[in-house]
C-alpha cells in the first residue's frame, strides 16, 4: 500500500494543465510533453487515423446545437480539438448524411474525440501523479 | 470516398479504440497490450454474436 502511495506523489508541481490542454489540441500531445513518445503516438496514430476516416467515409462534422442529438455530436467533435477547427475552416466533411458508410464516418469523428478527451485525461493524470509515469 | 464494409469498418473502429483504451486503462506496456486486444476481442465478438442474434431474428 504505501508503495502504491508513493508512485502517486506528484512528481513536479507548478501548472498542471498544460498536458490536458495540449493532448485535447492536438492528439498524443500531452504525452509527448511527458516524454511518452511511444504511448503519444501511438494514441495520435490512432486518433488522427479515426478522424480522417471518418472525413473520408464523408462523415458529418457537426456545426449546429439544434437538437439534443446535435449538441452531443457536436461535443463529441470538439474533443478532436483542432483537427475540428482546422476541418471546419477549411470546410472539410460533409454537411449531410447521404450514403450508408458517412453515417459509420460520422460516429467515427464523434468517438475520435471523445477517445482524444480520455487520452487528454490519462496524460493529465500521468502530470500529476495519480496514475504512475 | 472510402467505402468500407460493415465488418471492415468494425475492425477499423475496434482497432482505433483498443489502442486507446488499452494505453490509457492500464500501467505497464504489458497490461496495456493484453488490455487492448481483449478489448478488440469484445468489441468485435459481441458484433459476431449480435449479428447472428439479428439474423436469428429477422428469420
Amino acid at each position: 500500500m504505501a508503495a502504491s502511495e508513493n508512485k502517486t506523489v506528484p512528481a513536479e508541481q507548478g501548472f498542471v494543465y498544460w498536458p490536458l490542454i495540449a493532448g485535447w489540441l492536438v492528439p498524443g500531445a500531452g504525452h509527448f510533453l511527458l516524454r511518452k513518445w511511444g504511448r503519444g503516438a501511438l494514441l495520435a496514430l490512432a486518433i488522427v487515423g479515426m478522424f480522417v476516416l471518418g472525413i473520408a467515409m464523408q462523415g458529418e462534422l457537426y456545426t449546429s446545437a439544434s437538437d439534443i442529438l446535435h449538441v452531443l455530436g457536436l461535443a463529441g467533435d470538439l474533443g478532436n480539438g483542432l483537427l475540428y477547427f482546422v476541418s471546419r475552416f477549411a470546410g472539410i466533411g460533409a454537411n449531410a448524411v447521404q450514403v450508408t458508410t458517412a453515417d459509420y464516418g460520422t460516429r467515427f469523428i464523434v468517438v475520435a474525440g471523445l477517445l482524444n478527451v480520455i487520452a487528454a485525461v490519462d496524460a493529465h493524470n500521468l502530470k500529476t501523479g495519480r496514475k504512475p509515469l | 470516398m472510402f467505402s468500407p464494409s460493415h465488418f471492415t469498418a468494425v475492425l477499423l473502429f475496434a482497432l482505433c479504440a483498443s489502442v486507446v483504451f488499452g494505453i490509457t486503462q492500464r500501467e505497464t506496456p504489458r497490461r496495456m497490450m493484453r488490455y487492448g486486444l481483449y478489448c478488440f476481442a469484445l468489441f468485435v465478438g459481441s458484433v459476431v454474436v449480435l449479428s447472428w442474434v439479428m439474423y436469428l431474428i429477422a428469420r
